[in-house]
């Protein structure tokens, strides 16, 4: 079983998360945006003023378990973890999903956070499938949402999220993906990138989303 | 004296290593999916921990590990019905430390495997590695 790569790439998700965790201050108890970010001039009444633009998940248009469409529209307002995944995987889906639980049955009584799973491999993991298997973790649909949809946005709206998702005969289960879980905002900026196969890692999730909740309270 | 605590430490090393194989073993090939409590996950995955399969299909289980298991199972009760691959690289040694590793861990006592019983039950799944 070669999940050598998975782990690799685990280890430099989590190195980048580090860093910017680093680099933000502490006491504030604000978290960093991460991903790409762009100066911008504009002009702004008459003067060019220079502007931060930060990475923006795009829209998206995938089917959930219940046949429903979600769209980004369907986490406005809202913060959501992510995921991708298959049903068959034989390697860190299930203890992902486990830990996964954890955010779920904490939040599972706020509507302001929502969790989303991909699956990377549609042409199994058809609405049918993917029904069942949330109902055997006995989750609810409006909380957390499995999404199929066609292979190829799903693979580069994972780019988008920072997370390597790709076929590979060689890996077991013939898919190489991350573990990673993904904090976003309402702004669908990311705002932390969690190893979802590591316990303490979920567990300074569990903390950050609070954090995220109370950033976006503020704000209103 | 020094020397001596050191070759000391190697052999206890050795001992427990080899005591270790099967959690070891269980850590790499089943907690994934098991978890490391032996729990399961949910309706999805049954658990090892005080599952009454392990009781009830002793003789099955070295086939189980070393073919997977798919279509219904019924454990302490509850329906599962996924697909769990086999681990047909794992020889009959590995399989015995990983079975007796479940047997007497995750609040289960029971009965410990000889490599021989292990053997014989793995004769019944032959044809499956061809
Ligand atoms: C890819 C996930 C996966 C892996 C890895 C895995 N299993 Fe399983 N296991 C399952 C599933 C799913 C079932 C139930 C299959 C069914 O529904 O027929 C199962 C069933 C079992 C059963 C019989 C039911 C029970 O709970 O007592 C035993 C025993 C078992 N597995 C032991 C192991 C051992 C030992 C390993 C490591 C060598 C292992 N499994 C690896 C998923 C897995």
């Amino acid at each position: 079983m070669n999940s050598n790569n998975i782990r690799q790439f685990i280890l430099a998700l989590a190195a980048s998360a580090a860093l910017y965790a680093c680099s933000g201050n502490e006491s504030e108890a604000t978290l960093p945006i991460l991903g790409h970010r762009d100066v911008v001039e504009q002009e702004v009444n008459g003067k060019m003023v220079a502007d931060t633009v930060y990475q923006q998940i795009p829209d998206f248009s995938f089917t959930d378990q219940d046949s429903q469409q979600v769209t980004a529209k369907t986490f406005e307002g809202k913060i959501y973890v992510t995921d991708f995944f298959f049903t068959t995987c034989p390697t860190i889906c299930p203890k992902m999903k486990s830990q996964m639980l954890r955010v779920y049955e904490q939040y599972k009584d706020n509507p302001q956070v929502v969790l989303l799973s991909h699956t990377i491999d549609p042409k199994h993991d058809t609405v049918a499938v993917l029904k069942e298997y949330a109902e055997r973790l006995n989750v609810s649909s409006d909380k957390w949402h499995f999404v199929t949809g066609e292979k190829d946005s799903i693979y580069s709206i994972a780019q988008k999220y920072m997370v390597t998702a790709m076929e590979d005969e060689q890996e077991a289960g013939g898919f190489v993906h991350s573990g990673a879980f993904i904090l976003v905002d309402q702004n669908r900026h990311i705002r932390g990138v969690y190893d979802g196969t590591q316990p303490d890692q979920v567990d300074k999730l569990l903390k950050d989303i609070p954090v995220l909740l109370n950033e976006q309270h503020q704000k209103k | 004296m020094v020397a001596g605590a050191a070759v000391l430490t190697t052999l206890t090393q050795c001992f427990t290593n080899k005591q270790n194989e099967g959690e070891r073993l269980y850590a790499q090939h089943c907690a994934n999916c098991h978890m490391d409590d032996g729990s399961g996950l949910r309706n999805l995955i049954p658990p090892l921990a005080k599952a009454d399969y392990l009781v009830s299909h002793r003789d099955d289980l070295a086939c189980i590990i070393q073919h997977g298991q798919q279509g219904e199972i019924v454990v302490n009760g509850v329906t599962y019905n996924h697909v769990m691959p086999g681990a047909e690289h794992l020889n009959k040694g590995q399989i015995t430390n990983i079975l007796n590793y479940i047997q007497t861990n995750f609040g289960n006592s029971n009965e410990r495997f000889t490599i021989q019983e292990v053997e014989k039950q793995l004769d019944k799944c032959r044809h499956l590695l061809e």
